[in-house]
């Protein structure tokens, strides 16, 4: 495992899939593209660091058992998308965000552990 | 702890906890860099294994949820998040 920061390409590849996996789950991104690719980054370093994709606003245990409710996509994502219009890092935004009505703002952290 | 100073003005002392990765993070720091204000940093994942909990229990004393930024004003007042506003309130 490695620190090695991904490269921008990394970054722009890894953002495709994500944006294309959401869109046939019924998900939306958030539309702020500066936000999204620092999460992009975040998330493909925590896999380098890690081997798994943790949440980049969470601090990670490093064990995967540990860190499983925290894996991108979340195991906190719906709720807060539903209770909040966005998860906790906000990569994930409601139908309304996503399309320029309002931004994500900070939400409570939903995680007990 | 590798603590990391950024030079600025002000008289309170600005101390986060915070994750290399962590977007609402990066925006207190550019929060704060763009005020000119000086404050005090420490990236807890860049953190070594074995001091990790140390340094968590020190974020744990102020915010119990663990979560980041916890932001320390001059040792003692708590603030949980990038939270423009507060800040404006808190260090104008």
């Amino acid at each position: 495992m490695t620190d090695e920061k991904p490269t921008a390409k990394e970054v722009e590849e890894r953002l495709r899939q994500l944006r294309l996996a959401a869109e046939r789950g019924g998900y939306w991104l958030n539309p702020d593209q500066e936000h999204t690719e620092e999460l992009v980054l975040g998330l493909l370093l925590n896999t380098r660091r890690y081997g798994y994709p943790s949440c980049p606003c969470r601090l990670a245990a490093g064990d995967r058992g540990n860190d499983r409710d925290i894996i991108c996509p979340c195991d906190y994502r719906d709720p807060d998308l539903a209770e909040f219009g966005s998860c906790y890092c906000a990569l994930y935004v409601s139908e309304g965000i996503a399309r320029g009505e309002g931004e994500a703002e900070p939400i409570p952290e939903r995680r007990t552990k | 702890m590798n603590i990391v100073q950024v030079e600025g003005k002000g008289n309170v002392d600005i101390f986060l906890y915070t994750l290399s990765t962590c977007v609402w993070c990066k925006k207190a720091k550019k929060w704060l860099k763009k005020e000119k204000l000086a404050y005090r940093y420490v990236d807890v994942d860049l953190e070594p294994p074995e001091k990790k909990e140390a340094v968590m229990a020190e974020v744990r004393r102020c915010n119990p949820k663990g979560s980041f930024p916890t932001i320390v004003i001059d040792g003692h007042d708590c603030l949980v998040g990038f939270k423009p506003e507060k800040f404006k309130e808190v260090f104008r």
